[in-house]
Order: C-alpha cells, then structure tokens, then sequence
C-alpha cells in the first residue's frame, strides 16, 4: 500500500507522526539539539541555557469545555519550556484566521491566551496575523513560540530515566482528550467532562526548589501517557512499568472511554506532567506536587526498570503485565 | 464506573482462578467467539492466568475481521464516486482493500466520515440534501438493529439519498459451520454477550444437543470470562453440553424481541461471504425489496475489481481457531497493527492485533 500521501494520523502523536518526524523532519534538519527530541531545544547563549519551542494548536471545536483554543496555546507552549526545567520568559503568538469568522470568538480567544499566559507570568511580546480565504483554516489556527531560561544546574532530559526511578503524574488522565471529542461528536453521555489544560511551569519550578533530582519530564499531550512513556522508555534504554490500579482516571472519563472503547492511557492531556526521578524522592516530590498549583492529585503510578530496553508495560490489577504501545494514528471508537 | 469495578476485583479474579485450578479435567481448548473477548482476554492476560487448565483460541466474532476483501473494495469504490459521503464506524478505517485504505482515500480527496452511530448518518442524508450518503453496516446481530433503525427513520422522513451498504452478519449459522468442520478440536463455546442480549441463548442450543459441545453465555469483564470458563471447565468434567448463561445481567433465553422485529422489518436473512469461512448459508443480512430504496448495492452503480487477497495472509485460519497468530509467518514482522496486511491486526478487536498489543510481555506477577 502506498505511503506518499500525508494523512490525518500523521499529526495523531502516534506512531505515524513520530515516523514522519524522524524521516522527514529530524533528518531534514539535522543537528544535535534536534536530535535530542526534547520538547524544547536547549542551547547555551551569553553564558545562560535558553530553553526554546514552538507549538501548533488546531482543535475542533475552538471552545470546549475547560478552555479554548487561546488557553491551549498558552499553556501548550509553557508546558513544553517546563517539560525541560525551563521557566517561560517570553511568548510568541501568529494567528491564522479565516474568512468569516466572529471577531468576538478571536477576541474571546486572545483574552484567554492572556488570562494563561498572566498566571504563567510571561507574556506575548510579538505576533503575526493572517487571515485566508473561507475553507482554507477551520476558523483559527494558533502558532505560540516560547522562550525560557533553565536554572542553574538542573538537567532534564527524556534520554534520563534510569532504572529504579519511579514515575509521578499530577492528576487524573485522558481528560481534554475526551472533553474535546465529546464536545466535537456532540455526544449526549451526561458526563461532566473537562479539559485539564493548565500551566504547569509553577508545579515543575516547586519540585526544582524542593530540590529534587528530576531525571526526566514530559507532558504527556497527543497520544497520551503511552507515546510519551514510549518515547522516555525509548531514548533513556529503560522499561517502564505503570501499575494499572495506581493509574488516576475520574470516573466519567473512565466511562466515556469504556463506551467508545479508547484506552485512557492513549488520550491527550493538556494539564498533566509525567514526572520521573530517583525512587527515595518519591515523597518529597509528591509534598511538593500537592502544595503547588494543579498537583493535588499527584500519585506514583510506575517505576523504571533496567529492561527490556524501550518497552512500557503495565501491571493489571487481575496480575499479568501487559505491554503498553504508543498508538499508531488517530484514536478510532470501536464498533460493538 | 462502578457496575464494572465489581466485574474487574482482583480478589474475585484471584479465587475464580482458583476454583478453575480445583476443576478436575485434561487440558481443554475453548473458543472465544466474540472480539470483544479477545480484547478483554488480552488486556488482562486472562489466558496466562489459567494456561495449565485451557487454552483460549479466538473465533470468528470480530466483524472488521470476517468482512471480506470484495465488500470492503466495493465501498472504497463507492467512496470515489463524485458526490457521495461515505459514512463509517472507525474501526474500518484502516482496514485494506485490496489496493487502498478509506484513511488513504480521504486523503486523496474522498469525503469520508467516521460516525459512533448510524443516527448520525442520517443526519448527515438530511442536512446535504444534495448528496448521497453510503453507510457501511458491518457487524452482527448487536449493531444490526441500530442500523434497520436508521433506514426506518430516513424512510420516516422520506430522505432519498441515504442508503446502506449492509454486510451484516449473524453469528448462529457461522458456529453451525464451525462445529460442522471436521477439524474443529474445540471443547467448548465462550458466546458473545452482546449478541446474545438480541437474540438470546436458544439458538444455540444445537450446539449442545447435536454437537454435545458445552456453551457458556459470557459478558466481558475478567469475572465474566472466567466465570464463563469455569461453567464449561464444569460441564466438560460432568461430561455435560448445554447452553448456560454466565451473563444473566443483560441476557435472557428469550433475548430483546422488539429488537429483532426492527431487523425483521428491514432484512431479509441471506447467504453470506466470510473472510475465513467462505460461502455460509443463511449467515447474513440482506435489505429486503420493500426497502430497497435504502440499499446501497441496488442505488450505486460500483464494479470494484476484482478482490486481490493478501498473499501469506493467514487470518482465515485464524479465525477458524485452526491457527494462533504468532504461527502465520507475517505476523510481527511485514503485519504489524502500523502495517496490517489482514483484517485481524486492523481491528483492535482482531485476535491477531490482541496478541501484538498486549500479548508480548509475558510472566505473571
């Protein structure tokens, strides 16, 4: 069958898309901060370590319940400069408008970019507009670089999980991915769902002034808590193990998910960060957590193990471990 | 979701186990014949949890899987064609053609729409009136009677450009051609929950009585399946074949009549193609002439080319139960769940793509 078309599981944050990237990106481009795939290259410049990244975000429907496209973009960005220990300095926003759309859904969506960006304390300092003909976008697209400084002596890297490290996550799982699909398919489930999408920079600077030894963080977005285990597990030559009771999901996404037969562990997060470090820190990484903002949910769902090499399993609560794969493309509903 | 939790305790699972490890009996196969099962099975490495007393083997209750290579073409055909929308559930997305995908045709410009249910087709007939709407009913007995719903409300609303490309399957007659094969060395039935909700437990009860082959009506929580297994490891021991029911919270003898009277209504029950099975009769479901209107294969004008079946692919075996996934020789490598060269590792249902996902990390706790 032939591969030369681009298709929508190209952009699903599975395995597809971290084909393309590597094929076509990752050797397009070749260098060393690139090929580290972290979620923001590191660089070293007038003595200090810039943390930069940019981020893309297209969704359906532009609101949603827990947020909009605006919020997303925000937090989507300082989460990724966070991701590397990095604390945002500055924001960059371009904006791709369509045709027709309501100027009171962009303004809308500008007052919540800068309602996230205030409690990320950064802020937009350039942008660019353009605006295309009717069909050409799906009402807004929004492009948000960020920039960030990474504190002295602090080395975060997904290349760094390390055998008997545990793995922490802040909260419940697979929530804006089933707040987005539930509000895009209009589905009538009675679930009270919503996005998770929050800024994150203050949760991951409290577990730096704890002083604890973080190996390895990432917010675990498209293709959810597997593909980015998977890539942990892959570029630090570890397994991870989850064990399936400790994993947080609140009982509504657990529901929706079971109805439409998606495995909660491969659905987008906007609000969550994996957190990986030595196992003694365990406890004061979670004291940490739970004073900061958004981590009063923060539990141990895993540990890293020496072997095999770039596998994620999990342990089910009936007993036998089961292997846990990024998936492929797009997340389909099953039939019966 | 606490109607599952019960159904998933580890201490229930642990002392199910338990019992099934007291059963007195030799080492028996059964067959799970619902994909829902394989899925289940896998996910919670229930085979592992009692391989010294049965081996579970997938039967042919995935409907991605059983439809074959002639009707999938048939709708990628269909999807082509100037003006249509060609409406489906997910899981057949990326199921091959013999030269496409429906993800790859969308890509090439096809209007292809993924729906949860066929409700929402006919709201797609209804608002572009100026197209025509193909939906691809594919399943069993469960999913047939939302889809004859979904022709009786177009038909209600008198929409002309909704139609159904109906390969429905039922699951009775395609058991009746398993137990009539000569090389079935199966012991015992796990049946569909699902199914057996529409149309209860009696029609299988020729299974026991002609076949003596012990039948448990199973739903799909780890205690549902083991509960299951453990009823038939019992009747194999008491040298007894019936047809029980370890799912007596949604299935009855008698199943959901008003169900199958809509099904009733809209089709007529037909010989059918299976991939795997070939040629059953009376294993399918055909749109009946006072609906034809809503019949895709009388609307469409579709010739697609002839069916290019994979080469090497043995998912007809496996579905059969006469071959377990690991023993096809593309399996894991040139057929992978990123590359699926047949049906079975496409549908996440499949027994082949079960075994890939969950089925490789081995060793209990």
């Amino acid at each position: 069958m032939s591969d030369d078309l681009i298709l929508l599981s190209h952009g699903a944050g599975g395995q597809l898309m971290a084909e393309l990237i590597d094929q076509v990106f990752v050797r397009g481009f070749d260098n060393p901060v690139l090929r580290a795939r972290e979620d923001s290259g590191v660089i070293e410049l007038a003595g200090r370590r810039i943390a930069l990244t940019t981020d893309s975000f297209v969704v359906t429907p532009v609101v949603f319940p827990g947020g909009d496209i605006g919020k997303l973009a925000a937090c989507g960005t300082v989460n990724d400069l966070a991701a590397v220990g990095a604390e945002a300095v500055a924001l960059a926003t371009s904006f791709i408008l369509e045709e027709g759309l309501e100027q009171s859904l962009l303004r809308r969506c500008v007052a919540s970019l800068r309602a996230a960006a205030d409690e990320a304390g950064v802020r937009v300092i350039t942008g660019d507009t353009k605006v295309v003909p009717r069909g050409s976008a799906d009402e807004l697209f929004v492009t948000t670089t960020g920039l960030g400084l990474v504190p002295e002596g602090v080395q975060i890297s997904a290349a760094n999980a390390r055998p008997s490290d545990v793995v922490l996550i802040n909260g419940g799982i697979a929530e804006h991915g089933m707040a987005v699909l539930c509000a895009r398919e209009g589905m009538d489930f009675d679930l009270d769902i919503g996005s998770d999408c929050a800024p994150l920079n203050r949760l991951v600077a409290a577990l730096i002034t704890a002083g604890c030894d973080l190996h390895a963080l990432r917010d675990p977005t498209r293709g959810g808590v597997a593909a980015a285990l998977n890539e942990i597990a892959q570029q630090s030559g570890v397994c991870i193990e989850l064990r399936e009771e400790a994993l947080p999901v609140a009982p509504a996404v657990r529901t929706a998910c079971e109805l439409l037969g998606l495995d909660p562990l491969q659905v987008a997060n906007e609000g969550k960060m994996l957190v990986i470090l030595p196992e003694p820190q365990a406890e004061r990484a979670l004291a940490a957590m739970g004073a900061a903002p958004y981590g009063a949910g923060a539990v141990v769902i895993g540990r890293v193990l020496e072997g095999p090499a770039g596998r994620v399993q999990l342990r089910t609560a009936v007993g036998p471990a089961r292997i846990v794969d990024r998936p492929v493309g797009e997340l389909m509903p099953r039939i019966c | 979701m606490k109607f599952v939790d019960e159904f998933r305790d580890p201490r229930a699972v642990r002392e199910l186990v338990e019992s099934i490890k007291r059963i007195e009996v030799p080492r028996v196969c059964l067959m799970e014949v619902c994909g829902t099962h394989t899925m289940s099975i896998a996910r919670y490495g229930l085979r592992e949890l009692i391989a010294d007393r049965a081996d579970l083997i997938s039967g042919p209750g995935c409907p991605v899987c059983v439809t074959p290579q002639g009707d999938i073409d048939w709708f990628l055909e269909a999807a082509r064609l100037p003006g249509v929308i060609a409406v489906t559930f997910g899981d057949m997305m990326r199921v091959p053609g013999s030269h496409s995908n429906l993800e790859q045709e969308r890509a090439r410009g096809a209007d292809v729409r993924v729906v949860y249910s066929p409700a929402d087709a006919v709201e797609l007939a209804r608002r572009n009136a100026e197209r025509q709407v193909v939906f691809f009913g594919v399943g069993f007995e469960t999913t047939a009677p939302a889809v004859a719903m979904s022709m009786l409300e177009a038909k209600s609303d008198s929409l002309t450009n909704y139609a159904v490309f109906c390969a429905h399957k039922l699951i009775p007659p395609a058991l009746k051609a398993l137990v009539e094969a000569p090389d079935l060395a199966v012991h015992g039935f796990i049946l569909p929950g699902h199914v057996s909700a529409i149309i209860g437990s009696k029609p299988y009860q020729f299974i026991a009585r002609e076949h003596r082959v012990p039948c448990v009506v199973a739903g799909f929580e780890p205690v549902d399946v083991l509960q299951a297994v453990r009823m038939l490891l019992l009747q194999v021991a008491g040298g007894r074949a019936e047809v029980e029911i370890a799912y007596g919270r949604a299935v009855s003898p008698d199943g959901n009549p008003k169900a199958r009277a809509i099904v009733g209504d809209v089709f007529d029950v037909t010989d059918a193609r299976w991939r795997g099975l070939g040629e059953v009769p009376a294993s399918g479901l055909a749109i009946n002439p006072e609906h034809a209107l809503f019949d895709a294969r009388r609307r469409l004008d579709v010739t697609p080319p002839p069916a290019v079946e994979p080469k090497g692919c043995r998912c007809g075996e496996v579905l059969k139960g006469a071959l377990v996934p690991e023993e096809c020789a593309l399996f894991g490598n040139r057929c992978t769940p990123r590359d699926p060269v047949g049906p079975c590792m496409v549908s996440s249902e499949g027994a082949c793509a079960a075994r890939y996902r969950y089925g490789r990390a081995g060793g209990a706790a």
